[in-house]
């Protein structure tokens, strides 16, 4: 690896301890990432000199916090910066700097970083830019790239969203217990919004929106380094890591979805399905159940089955059925109808899922799995009723085409019969 | 003569690699491997997964401890290890309460799953 591409690497991983210590000095976002890219620069020309620091995060945040109060003097009483050449020598002072760096107060700084990003007037995809540029140190032109807007667009957006930030005030005093746990749920849902921005991407999304995935999962891992011993977080790391192992087998060469059932289950990444699952296994040692483990744990029960038919279909009914209990929500109920057709059959299923129909009028997976359903009673004047409101509300082409084929199936069965 | 040779290095970085960096670097490592595993000298390989996957199972003469995380005290040093084909957690972390049984006083074990193993090339 060239010195180039370690010194990126470490400028990335540094990156939100360091930006968020120094928000903590500088009380001001945008001082605390000029001082951090002022570091970076100096780190640039610095490292591949000296060799890398042991501590990087201690560096960066040393000299961003220096180059911080030049600039805060320069703007005050206009004194030149000193040269870069009459700074002491960093070596000197890095050891006892980073031993002083508490490893509590680092904890808190990350946190508090990315729980600014989830402002609760900020809308999903405004808090999944802003903690892209913010904790991630992705560029405004690949987060643009990312949501397919244009760069001017995405950095007005970007630009009002940390103005509402700024505005709200966040505490910098160290979080007490019940807040902290608050913080870490708002930042886990966060983080589970920037993994379902990349994870929904369709096949030919720009590489730029898949990646988003990926980084979830890293922030979420760093936010686990930090905090071991939350089962959700764990919870949370598992779900991400099951759910991205089956990236390669969710679409066919054409961009169809291929369905769970049907997926080619070689292809799923059996690296990302031992670390979810040794991660799950973990959580549910606290006996502090929760709805992201709940939901990892349902997709642990997939990634352990060989076969589908190996699938326990049982356990995933009474996981969803504490889902329900934990987070009642008709989406919930609606899952829980497939298990249920697993188990019971699809009459069952369907008694579940028809009361759902009111709340569920508009959403596109209700109309699909009824009509599934119907589709295996025999129902098919009903069935092709429910895949056309079902194809009618798809949100993406490939939705749509997978509906399609479930029609097209009828027709030809129609004209059969007929 | 056997050697066993330990990597470490800052997870935090290597997290940070781009799946390009990461598949070059062990494209790389992998061209060591093959030149001593021809020569017969290669016996098992591993890469571990990250830390947080980690558990840590100290002993206390009793009932051991279980702690989420890697082992983390510098005052004890790495002395062996075991590789072991398990269910699951709870099946590892018996192996290691049975290690623990049989050898109580002092020290833990670092639970944590594989992403790589390549079995040994050696003879038994």
């Amino acid at each position: 690896m060239s010195d180039l591409a370690w010194i990126d690497a470490a400028l990335t991983a540094a990156r939100p301890q360091a930006v968020g210590a120094l928000l903590r000095y500088f009380r001001d976002l945008d001082r605390a990432e000029e001082a951090f890219q002022d570091a970076c620069l100096r780190a640039l020309k610095n490292w591949p000199q000296n060799g890398p620091p042991r501590d990087p995060a201690a560096w960066l945040i040393m000299v961003g916090r220096n180059a911080g109060i030049d600039v805060a003097r320069r703007q005050s009483r206009h004194v030149a910066m000193p040269q870069e050449d009459q700074l002491s020598d960093l070596d000197d002072v890095e050891t006892p700097m980073a031993e002083r760096l508490d490893g509590s107060d680092y904890r808190d700084d990350v946190l508090r970083l990315l729980f600014i990003c989830c402002h609760p007037d900020l809308p999903p995809t405004a808090q999944i830019a802003l903690a892209l540029r913010i904790v991630s140190g992705l560029s405004v032109k690949q987060i643009a790239r990312a949501f397919l807007v244009g760069e001017t667009a995405m950095e007005q957006r970007i630009t009002r969203a940390k103005g509402r930030v700024a505005k709200a005030g966040v505490a910098f005093e160290t979080p007490g217990p019940v807040e902290r746990a608050e913080r870490l749920a708002a930042v886990a849902a966060m983080l589970y919004l920037v993994f379902n921005e990349g994870y929904s991407a369709p096949p030919d999304a720009p590489d730029a929106r898949s990646d988003l995935a990926a980084e979830a999962i890293r922030l979420s891992r760093l936010l686990l380094r930090l905090y071991q011993t939350e089962p959700e977080i764990m919870g949370l790391t598992a779900l991400m890591l099951l759910q991205n192992a089956r990236a390669a087998a969710r679409f066919d060469s054409g961009g169809q979805v291929i369905l769970l059932d049907d997926q080619d289950r070689s292809l799923w990444n059996g690296k990302q399905i031992a670390e979810g699952l040794a991660l799950i296994d973990k959580a549910v040692r606290h006996r502090r159940p929760g709805p992201y483990q709940a939901q990892a744990a349902i997709a642990a029960l997939h990634a352990r089955a060989k076969r589908p038919e190996d699938t326990d279909w049982g356990e995933i009914d009474l996981i969803y059925q504490a889902l329900e209990r934990m987070q009642p929500s008709p989406v919930v109920t609606l899952n829980r109808a497939v298990a249920v057709s697993k188990t019971q059959g699809p009459e069952a299923a369907l008694a579940l899922v028809d009361p759902l129909g009111e709340r569920l009028d508009s959403y596109f997976h209700f109309h699909g799995l009824r009509g599934a359903l119907l589709l295996q009673l025999d129902r098919d004047r009903e069935a092709r009723d429910a895949f056309g409101r079902a194809i009618a509300l798809a949100n993406t082409p490939a939705e749509a085409a997978h509906i399609r084929q479930h029609l097209d199936r009828l027709a030809q069965e129609g004209k059969r019969r007929a | 003569m056997l050697y066993a040779i330990f990597c470490y290095n800052d997870e935090n970085v290597t997290s940070a690699w781009s799946r390009e960096e990461d598949e070059a670097c062990m494209a790389r490592l992998q061209a060591v491997q093959d030149r001593w595993s021809a020569q017969g000298r290669l016996g098992p390989v591993a890469r571990l997964l990250p830390t947080t996957a980690a558990t840590t199972l100290r002993k206390t003469g009793s009932e051991p401890l279980i702690i989420d995380g890697p082992f983390a005290e510098t005052k004890e040093q790495l002395l062996g290890f075991y590789v072991a084909d398990v269910e699951d957690l709870e099946q590892a972390l018996q192996f290691a309460r049975e290690l623990a049984e049989a050898n109580p006083i002092g020290g833990c074990y670092e639970v944590r799953p594989m992403s790589i193993y390549k079995p040994s090339d050696l003879g038994a």
